[in-house]
C-alpha cells in the first residue's frame, strides 16, 4: 500500500482573525518515526499539529501530504490534549470510528473489545465514556484513535493532566505503536517525556520552528540561546 | 367556596369512578397532542441539527425567525389554519375543519418552533464538543448528524416533553379550528372552558385536575432525562 | 415503539371516520339550554345520523352557512335569517320551536325591573340607574335582540356600567353571576344554569320577547358538497311529532322551556 507519507509543509501559516498563530513553516515528516513538538506555552505546538492534520485551515503556503487529501484524511488520527468523550459506552466509543468506516455493528464491537484489552480498558467496556476518570479517557482516546490503524498519529499534550502511572501506561501504549510501524508526532511540556520517546525534536517559538534536530544531538548540543534556556528550564520569552 | 369543594370532591369521584365522559375527553386530548407532537418532532429535531451543524449565508437570521416564531400566540395561528381550512379558504376542499386532523395541523405549527430551537441549542452545545473530533474522524455531514442526535437523544427528548407540554395546555388554536364538538373535537382544555361556562364547576375541576396531573409528569419527566444527562456526562 | 405508534394513528382515524355524520350550527342559547342532550341521542337512534354540534353565536353560525363549512343552522334572529336566505346561502326556513327571554339580576333589585311593564321600560330602568348589566356583546341572537330593544328605548347604552362579555349564553351568565349584575338572556340558557348565585328572574312575558328558533339548511347549490340529504333528514325528523313530544316535554325543574311551533 503506498503511503500518505512524507508530510510537506512549505511555508505554510495559519491565522485566525486576522492574527497569526504559525508560520511561515516549512519542514518535511518523513515516513517513519517519532517527532516530539516542544516549546513554551503560546508557542504555536498545537497549531502546528491541527494544521498538519487538517484541524487548522492553512492560510497561506501548503501542506503536502504524498496522496491526495481525501485519501490522507482517512489514514490519520488525532488524540486531543483534554480528551473528547463521546456520550456512549466503552465498547461503542471504540467502535464508533469503525462503524464511520462502513463496518457492520456485531463487527464493529466485536473487535472494539478485542482492542480494549490491549489498552487496559477490558473491565470498562460497558462504563460510561464520559464517566471515567483522566487516565481512563485518554487511554480510550488513543484506542479510539489505534483501532482503525492510522498510518501517522497526532497526539496533543496527551499526558499534560494524568498522573505519573497512567503517564507510563500512555508512553508503553505509544511505544508499542510506533514498533508496530504507527508514524508519531506528539507535542509536550515534559522534557523527560520528550528525551525518552522522541526520535527528532522540533523545538517551537513564536509559531515558528526555531530549531529541528534529531533528539540526542538537541538535547546535548542546542543550538539556539532560547533552545538552551528551555531545556534549562528557565523561562523563555 | 361551598361550590368548590363540592366541585373538588366530584372531581375526583369522575376520575376514580372511570367517569366516561371524562376519560373520551382524556383519550382525544392525548390522541391529537402525541400526534402532533410525534409529527412536530420528525419535523423540528433534525431541522434543529441541521441548523446547529451547517453553516450558510443566513444562518443567523434563520435562527432569529424560528425563535420568535416559538413566541407565535397560538390563538393566532389557530385564527390563520381556520381560515386556510375553511370551505371558503384555499385548503377548503379536503374538508379537514372541525375535525381532529385541523387541531393536529395547528398544533404542530405551534409546537414545531419550540422543538426545533430547543433541538438547535442543544445540539449546538453537543456539536461545539464534538467539532474536533468528528472532523478528525472524518466524518460525512451526515454522519455528524446521526452521531448528534443519537448522542443528544436525551436532551432531544426534552425538547418533544416541552413540546408536548406546550400543547396540551393549548385552549385556544384548537378551540377555534377543532369547534369543540362532542366526541368528536372536544379535549380538556376547550371542554374545561366550556363546562366552567356552564356553570358544571365538578366536571370542569375533574378536567382540570387531570390536566395538571398530566402537566406535572411531563415535567417530572423533563426533570429526570435532563438530570440524567447531566449526571452521565460526569 | 413502532407498534405504538401505529396503534395510535389507527385510533386516531377511526375517530375520524365516522357513520353519517352532519355539521349543524347552533347558537349557544340553544345548547346552553340542555335540550340538544335529549335530542342528539334520539337522532343517533331514529336516523343512524351523527349530528355534529358547533356550538356559536347566530351570527357566527350564519357565517359558518356562508362559507359552507357546516352542512345546517339552527338560529334564533329573523331579520338576519332573511338576509342570510336572500343572499342564497341557504334553501329555506323552517321553524321549529320558541320560548322568550328574560331579565334576570341581583335579587336585591336595584333598578326595580320587576316593576317595569315592557322590556324597553326595564331597560330604560337599568340605564337610568346605571346598573351593572352584562351583555352578551358577540353578535348573537339575543344579543341582536338586546340591541334592538335599546333603539326601541331610544337609548345607546354606554358607560361604566354596560359591560359587553363577548361571550355565550352560559358565559355570560357567569359573569353576570360574578357581578351580580343584570342580563338578559334566553329563558332556557337560565333554567339550565348551574352558577346562579345572587340573581334570580325578574321580568319576563312581554310579547317582544318572543323568541323563535328556525332551522336552515345550507343551499346545495351555492355549496355543492354539504349533506344536503342529510339536512333534509334532521329537519323532516325536528318537525316531526316524535320531536314534538320531546321538546315539548322538555323541563327543568318543573319549568317548561320549548314549545314547539312546527307546521306541517
Amino acid at each position: 500500500m503506498v503511503s500518505i507519507l512524507p508530510l510537506t509543509l512549505e511555508n505554510a501559516t495559519a491565522h485566525m482573525r486576522g492574527k497569526k498563530l504559525v508560520g511561515p513553516v516549512s519542514l518535511t515528516l518523513a515516513p517513519t518515526g517519532f517527532t516530539m513538538v516542544i516549546g513554551p506555552n503560546g508557542a504555536g505546538k498545537t497549531t502546528l499539529l491541527r494544521l498538519m492534520h487538517g484541524l487548522q485551515r492553512c492560510s497561506g503556503g501548503t501542506v503536502a501530504w504524498a496522496l491526495p487529501a481525501t485519501e490522507a484524511r482517512t489514514r490519520q488520527a488525532f488524540v486531543f490534549q483534554s480528551p473528547i468523550m463521546m456520550r456512549r459506552k466503552v465498547r461503542d466509543s471504540l467502535a464508533y470510528p469503525l462503524r464511520l468506516r462502513g463496518m457492520g455493528k456485531a463487527a464493529a464491537l466485536e473487535k472494539a473489545s478485542h482492542c480494549a484489552a490491549s489498552f487496559g480498558l477490558a473491565g470498562l467496556l460497558d462504563s460510561w465514556a464520559p464517566m471515567l476518570s483522566g487516565g481512563e479517557k485518554q487511554k480510550l482516546s488513543l484506542a479510539r484513535a489505534l483501532i482503525i490503524e492510522p498510518e501517522i498519529l497526532f497526539l496533543d499534550e496527551p499526558c499534560a493532566s494524568l498522573d505519573g502511572r497512567a503517564t507510563r501506561e500512555i508512553e508503553t501504549i505509544l511505544q508499542q505503536a510506533q514498533a508496530g510501524g504507527t508514524r508519531l508526532v506528539m507535542s509536550t511540556h515534559d522534557m523527560g517525556q520528550a528525551r525518552r520517546l522522541a526520535q527528532d525534536i522540533i523545538f517551537m517559538l513564536h509559531g515558528a520552528v526555531h530549531e529541528q534536530s534529531d533528539v540526542e544531538p538537541f538535547f546535548t548540543s542546542p543550538q539556539t540561546t532560547e533552545a538552551t534556556a528551555f531545556i534549562n528550564g528557565d523561562i523563555v520569552e | 367556596m361551598n361550590g368548590y369543594a363540592d366541585g373538588f370532591w366530584g372531581a375526583w369521584v369522575l376520575i376514580f369512578t372511570f367517569d366516561p365522559a371524562l376519560y373520551e375527553i382524556i383519550l382525544l386530548s392525548l390522541q391529537v397532542t402525541v400526534s402532533a407532537v410525534i409529527v412536530a418532532s420528525l419535523i423540528g429535531l433534525p431541522m434543529g441539527a441541521w441548523l446547529a451543524v451547517n453553516r450558510f449565508k443566513f444562518r443567523r437570521y434563520v435562527i432569529a425567525v424560528l425563535n420568535a416564531l416559538m413566541g407565535l400566540p397560538p390563538v393566532v395561528v389557530g385564527l390563520f389554519v381556520y381560515m386556510a381550512l375553511s370551505r371558503a379558504g384555499p385548503l377548503g376542499g379536503f374538508g379537514l375543519l372541525f375535525s381532529p386532523s385541523a387541531m393536529i395541523i395547528a398544533q404542530v405549527i405551534i409546537v414545531t418552533p419550540l422543538i426545533a430551537s430547543i433541538s438547535h441549542q442543544t445540539i449546538r452545545d453537543l456539536w461545539a464538543e464534538y467539532h474536533d473530533l468528528l472532523i478528525s474522524m472524518n466524518a460525512t455531514r451526515g454522519q455528524r448528524i446521526m452521531a448528534l442526535l443519537w448522542d443528544g437523544k436525551r436532551s432531544l427528548l426534552t425538547a418533544t416533553l416541552a413540546g408536548f407540554g406546550r400543547a396540551i395546555g393549548e385552549v385556544g388554536a384548537i378551540m377555534i379550528v377543532g369547534g369543540n364538538i362532542e366526541h368528536a373535537t372536544r379535549v380538556l382544555t376547550t371542554a374545561i372552558a366550556l363546562e366552567t361556562g356552564k356553570g358544571n364547576f365538578s366536571f370542569a375541576m375533574g378536567l382540570g385536575l387531570v390536566l395538571i396531573m398530566i402537566a406535572v409528569i411531563i415535567n417530572l419527566a423533563i426533570h429526570i432525562a435532563g438530570k440524567t444527562e447531566r449526571a452521565s456526562t460526569w | 415503539m413502532k407498534r405504538l405508534l401505529s396503534t395510535l394513528m389507527a385510533s386516531l382515524l377511526a375517530t375520524v371516520t365516522h357513520a353519517e355524520t352532519l355539521k349543524m350550527a347552533v347558537t349557544t342559547s340553544f345548547y346552553n339550554s340542555g335540550l340538544s342532550e335529549i335530542l342528539l341521542p334520539e337522532i343517533k337512534a331514529d336516523l343512524d345520523l351523527d349530528v355534529q354540534l358547533i356550538v356559536v353565536g347566530t351570527g357566527q353560525a350564519l357565517r359558518l352557512g356562508v362559507a359552507g363549512d357546516v352542512d345546517a343552522i339552527l338560529v334564533h334572529a329573523r331579520a338576519a335569517e332573511e338576509k342570510f336566505l336572500a343572499a342564497g346561502y341557504g334553501s329555506h326556513r323552517r321553524e321549529i320551536m320558541y320560548n322568550d327571554f328574560i331579565f334576570v339580576g341581583p335579587t336585591a333589585d336595584p333598578a326595580h325591573v320587576e316593576k317595569a311593564e315592557t322590556a324597553v321600560q326595564a331597560l330604560q330602568y337599568i340605564a337610568m340607574t346605571e346598573a351593572p348589566f352584562v351583555s352578551r356583546g358577540d353578535d348573537s341572537g339575543t344579543n341582536k335582540k338586546e340591541l334592538a330593544l335599546w333603539a326601541a328605548a331610544n337609548t345607546t347604552p354606554e358607560g361604566d356600567w354596560y359591560r359587553a362579555a363577548g361571550a355565550g349564553m352560559g358565559a355570560t351568565l357567569n359573569v353576570a353571576s360574578g357581578m351580580n349584575a343584570y342580563t338578559f338572556s334566553d329563558r332556557a340558557s337560565w333554567l339550565n344554569f348551574g352558577n346562579k348565585g345572587g340573581l334570580t328572574l325578574l321580568f319576563a312575558g312581554d310579547p317582544a320577547l318572543f323568541n323563535q328558533y328556525a332551522y336552515i339548511p345550507v343551499n346545495p347549490e351555492r355549496w355543492p358538497h354539504v349533506r344536503y340529504d342529510l339536512a333534509m333528514q334532521l329537519e323532516g325528523w325536528l318537525t316531526s311529532d316524535r320531536a314534538q313530544t320531546l321538546i315539548n316535554a322538555y323541563t327543568i325543574n318543573g319549568d317548561h322551556l320549548f314549545t314547539f311551533n312546527a307546521t306541517q
